[in-house]
C-alpha cells in the first residue's frame, strides 16, 4: 500500500473512532452547575440493568442512555436524589443501586466488615493475653548454689568440646 | 471446648464452600421483576397496527395473558416469533409491546411473519418499556384477569419456557374459576 493511501485510511479510521465517541455520552444542558454535579453523581451509583458491571454514565447500550435521559428529566422537574434513586428502584429493583440503601435486608453488607474486624480484634486480644500470662507463669524458678556450680561446670565442659 | 475450636476453620470452609457453589448456578443477568404482583403500569399509547386508536393498561385486562415486549431490530424476538404464533392458535391471549422500534417496519414484520397478538402496544420512545422495567426484547410477562403482574420472563419463549408459564397461566385460570 502506498503511504498516501495509507495515511488517508488511518484518517478516516481516527475519524470515524472520534465521532463514536462522541456519539456514546450524549451532552446534556444544565441551568446550574449544582444539578449537574448530582446528575454526575446519580448516574455513576446507578447500574445498567443490561451491562452489569456499568454503571449508567458509562455504559452507551440504549437502555443506559434513557435511564440517563430519565435522570435528567427528573432533576430537571426538581426531584431530590431520593425521588430519582426511588424512581429506579421501583422498576429495576433495589439491584440497581451500586451504594445499596441500610436496611434489614443490607445489614449484613453494610455492618458485617465491621463485626469481623470486631471479631479478629477480640480474637487478637485473647490470644495475646493469654500468651503474656504463660510468659509470666514460665518464670524459672531460682537456682541454689549447689545446682548453679553445676551448670558451670556443664557449660565449662561445652566451651571445651 | 479446645477440641471444637479445632473445628472452626473446617466449618468456615464448608459455608464459604456452599455459598460459592450456589453461586455457580445463579444466573445474574436474570433479574426478578421489581414489579411483580403489581398492577400493570399506567399508560396510553397508540395501537401499531391502528394509530388513531388509544390504548391503555384497562385494554389488557378481562383475562390472564401474557404481554411480549419485541422490536423488529431484537434477532431473539425473530427466534420466538413462531412460537408465539403457534401459543395464539392454541388460544393463548397475547398482547405486545412493540419497544422502541420503527411502526413501519414492525407492521410489515407481522405482515411477513403473522400476528399472534390481540393488541400490539406502540411503545416507541420506550416510556412503557421503562415503567416496566424492561432492560433487554424479549421479555415475556404474565398478567392476571386484573392486569396484575405476575411473573416475568427475559428471553425467547420457547417449549422449556412455556412449561413453566403454562402451570402459572392455568393456575390463573383456575383462581379466576373459583
Amino acid at each position: 500500500m502506498n503511504p498516501l493511501l495509507r495515511s488517508i485510511l488511518l484518517g478516516w479510521v481516527l475519524a470515524l473512532c472520534s465521532v463514536t465517541a462522541q456519539a456514546i455520552i450524549e451532552a446534556y444542558e444544565f441551568d446550574d452547575p449544582a444539578t449537574e454535579e448530582r446528575f454526575q453523581r446519580l448516574t455513576e451509583e446507578l447500574r445498567c440493568p443490561k451491562c452489569q458491571n456499568n454503571n449508567i454514565a458509562d455504559s452507551n447500550s440504549p437502555i443506559a442512555s434513557d435511564l440517563r435521559r430519565e435522570v435528567y428529566r427528573l432533576l430537571n422537574q426538581g426531584a431530590d436524589d431520593e425521588e430519582v434513586i426511588d424512581f429506579m428502584v421501583t422498576r429495576y429493583g433495589e439491584f440497581v443501586l451500586y451504594r445499596p440503601r441500610v436496611n434489614e435486608m443490607t445489614w449484613i453488607l453494610w455492618y458485617g466488615p465491621f463485626v469481623l474486624l470486631g471479631i479478629g480484634l477480640v480474637a487478637v486480644l485473647l490470644i495475646s493475653r493469654r500468651r503474656r500470662r504463660t510468659a509470666v507463669g514460665e518464670t524459672r524458678p531460682e537456682l541454689d548454689a549447689d545446682e548453679r556450680a553445676r551448670l558451670n561446670q556443664l557449660l565449662e565442659q561445652d566451651k571445651k568440646r | 471446648m479446645r477440641r471444637f475450636l479445632l473445628f472452626v476453620p473446617l466449618l468456615i470452609f464448608i459455608g464459604l464452600g456452599y455459598f460459592l457453589w450456589r453461586g455457580l448456578s445463579i444466573d445474574p443477568t436474570e433479574l426478578p421483576s421489581a414489579r411483580l404482583n403489581q398492577p400493570f403500569p399506567a399508560f396510553q399509547l397508540a395501537s401499531l397496527t391502528e394509530p388513531e386508536r388509544m390504548l391503555t393498561e384497562a385494554d389488557l385486562k378481562g383475562r390472564p395473558a401474557l404481554v411480549n415486549v419485541w422490536a423488529t431490530w431484537c434477532p431473539t424476538c425473530k427466534e420466538e416469533h413462531a412460537f408465539l404464533n403457534g401459543l395464539a392458535q392454541q388460544g393463548v391471549t397475547i398482547y405486545g409491546i412493540n419497544y422502541k422500534d420503527e411502526p413501519l417496519k414492525a407492521r410489515e414484520w407481522l405482515k411477513r411473519y403473522r400476528d399472534p397478538y390481540a393488541e400490539v402496544v406502540l411503545d416507541q420512545e420506550g416510556a412503557l418499556g421503562i415503567d416496566l422495567g424492561v432492560y433487554g426484547a424479549p421479555e415475556t410477562y404474565i398478567i392476571d384477569a386484573r392486569g396484575v403482574i405476575r411473573y416475568r420472563h427475559v428471553g425467547a419463549v420457547d417449549d422449556r419456557v412455556w412449561t413453566d408459564l403454562k402451570r402459572i397461566m392455568d393456575q390463573l385460570a383456575a383462581e379466576d374459576a373459583s
